[in-house]
């Protein structure tokens, strides 16, 4: 998949000082970050912490109402047919066509792209070969999260945005999907995610940003972050990413 | 299968309407819907309008002796039956249609009955004659009667072309309309946006899905027309395809525009009725649209059903060829191409 990714220099995301609000509600205030290429980037927070509306908004799905995007060196929306080449999204909530097959769900996708892998390989990525001719309404959750994963890298994409991928699986359907994605990194991908699980954030994440009411709080990898948390470590206990975001905003992450 | 490691072999736009097709015949009740209703429909109108020559005409008279002669006589005539109504029966039975007028004992007798009727009118033409023979009248002449029934010629063969259009017309904006709700719902709509998929090619994609279906969906009412009834068809079978074609795309950009924004089930239901019962009225599918007044008529030959059910009343029943419904193919070009560029514009992807 390296063969064709330009080697640049220039961030993959860097987005400046964003700001967006619905009426009276400020879902994202003044938030700024940096992700490097082959980097994986988690935006942390319980929800309506403003997560899903900045990667949204990095998708270019959500226009801001200011501050500055650039994504893989391009701009919303000047640049939207060659960018979206390039990124593989998964949205939260999306329902693939029932009554498809996991193939053909497959197939939908890759035709959208230039380039890409082929459908062989794309289920090998994503451990999916045996449900092949399955439809899409047979699959389990974990399932149908690695076929999104799979319309996701589709087009071999440079990028890709994952909102909140592993709420509501199983924790082996999790870790199944960690190793999907834990693959394409490897492979020299860049992942910005979102989610409210401090372990997949751990797991999965170079640097960690803690969101809360629009804003990052905090901002560091998950060790550094434990590490530098003030409050006294219980003997039987190693900190946490949840005891680094309790001792921030006094909540539990999983917060309604 | 084989074919797997190819990749995205198929350009999108087959892909998709592939796609869509797929899931199409993978759903009992879309297939029920596009290929039994016009039976239904069809077997409905057979019993309707069965080709048995004229029906007898219903009369009611009053029960008990008094109106015992007045049965006889009217029983007597083979173009009356006769049943006997309570006068406190009387308006309802009229209302429903059981008796068409209601004769009174007497001299004279009376008669009751609704003269907005046609059948009503024609009934106490009948009586009337009965009874006024049976009196005594002695009739000046008797007309050489000459009886048409010339196939092509009949409400039926009229009603059917309409019968195909209200198809068309159904098919295509049902299935366009709810299909794009739904996907909006599941979000499928926002996770294709996302991707680099063309908009216009999946607003196409599910419009000549629909052009695939048509075939059958035209061609059952038609055939059974013309095995049931004898209806003939005297134009070509490729301008009939050539008007369903057009009119199936006309009537897919409409649904697209009209499910271009919205969000839930309950409303796409009641804009697709909005839309479309309109034309159930005006456009002439099973009363002729001349019945409208004047000013409206330009109205109404601008609405793509009568486009449709016209053209292809001129095809079937009169053998008209494509030159001869250039207006109407025209028209629905525009909606075909209108609708479908600002449905394009308009559609909320999210």
């Amino acid at each position: 998949m390296t063969q064709n990714r330009e080697m640049t220099t220039t961030p993959a995301v860097r987005c400046t000082d964003l700001r967006k609000r619905y009426g009276t509600v400020v879902a994202v205030d003044g938030l700024s970050l940096e992700v490097a290429r082959g980097e994986c980037f988690g935006l942390l927070g319980p929800n309506g912490a403003g997560k899903t509306t900045t990667i949204e908004i990095l998708e270019g799905l959500l226009a801001p109402d200011s501050g500055d995007v650039e994504v893989l060196g391009m701009r919303w929306p000047r640049d939207e047919r060659q960018l979206r080449q390039r990124l593989g999204i998964q949205l939260q909530e999306s329902q693939f066509i029932d009554k498809l097959t996991v193939e053909e769900t497959l197939r939908v996708f890759r035709s959208f792209y230039d380039r890409g892998k082929s459908i062989d390989e794309l289920l090998a990525l994503v451990e999916l070969e045996s449900k092949r001719s399955s439809w899409v309404v047979k699959l389990s959750g974990g399932q149908k999260q690695r076929l999104s994963i799979a319309c996701a890298l589709a087009g071999d994409p440079d990028l890709l945005f994952l909102d909140e991928p592993s709420t509501g699986l199983d924790p082996q359907s999790r870790r199944q999907l960690w190793g999907v994605l834990q693959r394409y990194r490897s492979a020299g991908g860049t992942i910005l995610l979102t989610t409210h699980y401090m372990d997949e954030a751990e797991v999965l994440c170079d640097r960690v940003a803690i969101v809360d009411h629009g804003k990052i709080i905090a901002f560091d990898t998950p060790k550094a972050l434990v590490a530098g948390l003030g409050a006294p470590k219980v003997i039987v206990h190693e900190g946490t990413l949840e005891d680094v975001f309790m001792s921030l905003t006094g909540r539990h992450l999983r917060d309604e | 299968m084989s074919n797997g490691a190819r990749g995205g072999a198929h350009p999108a736009l087959v892909e998709l309407t592939l796609a869509r097709l797929r899931e199409f015949v993978r759903e009992p009740e879309a297939l029920f819907w596009s290929f039994f209703f016009p039976i239904v429909m069809s077997v409905a109108m057979a019993i309707a309008f069965p080709s048995r020559g004229a029906q007898p005409v219903r009369v009611g008279v009053p029960p008990g002796p008094a109106a015992e002669t007045l049965r006889k006589t009217l029983s007597a005539d083979p173009g009356v039956v006769v049943r006997d109504v309570a006068p406190d029966e009387e308006l309802r039975v009229l209302r429903e249609g059981g008796v068409h007028v209601i004769v009174r004992p007497g001299h004279p007798p009376a008669y009751r009955f609704d003269p907005d009727r046609e059948e009503s009118r024609t009934a106490r033409l009948v009586v009337d004659q009965v009874l006024k023979r049976a009196a005594g009248r002695v009739e000046p002449w008797q007309a050489r009667e000459e009886a048409i029934a010339i196939p092509g010629s009949r409400y039926v063969d009229w009603l059917i072309p309409g019968i195909v259009g209200l198809g068309i017309m159904s098919n295509s904006m049902w299935s366009i309309g709810f299909m794009t709700v739904q996907m909006r719902l599941r979000k499928l709509l926002k996770r294709l946006a996302a991707s680099p998929m063309r908009k216009w090619e999946f607003l196409a994609a599910q419009v000549l899905a629909r052009l695939l279906f048509l075939g059958p969906e035209v061609a059952v009412p038609l055939v059974f027309g013309v095995l049931a009834f004898g209806m003939p068809v005297q134009g070509s079978v490729v301008d009939i395809a050539v008007v369903s074609l057009i009119g199936a795309l006309a009537f897919g950009s409409i649904g697209l525009l009209v499910g271009s924004r919205v969000r839930t089930l309950e409303a796409i239901s009641g804009l697709m009725n909005l839309t479309m019962v309109p034309m159930w009225v005006l456009s002439g599918v099973f009363f002729s649209s001349s019945n409208f007044p004047e000013v409206v008529q330009p109205l109404i030959r601008a609405l793509p059903l009568t486009a449709v059910v016209d053209a292809l009343r001129a095809v079937v029943l009169e053998g008209a060829t494509l030159d001869g419904i250039g207006t109407e193919l025209a028209i629905l070009s525009a909606w075909t191409v209108v609708p479908f560029l600002v449905g394009l514009r308009i559609f909320k992807w999210r």
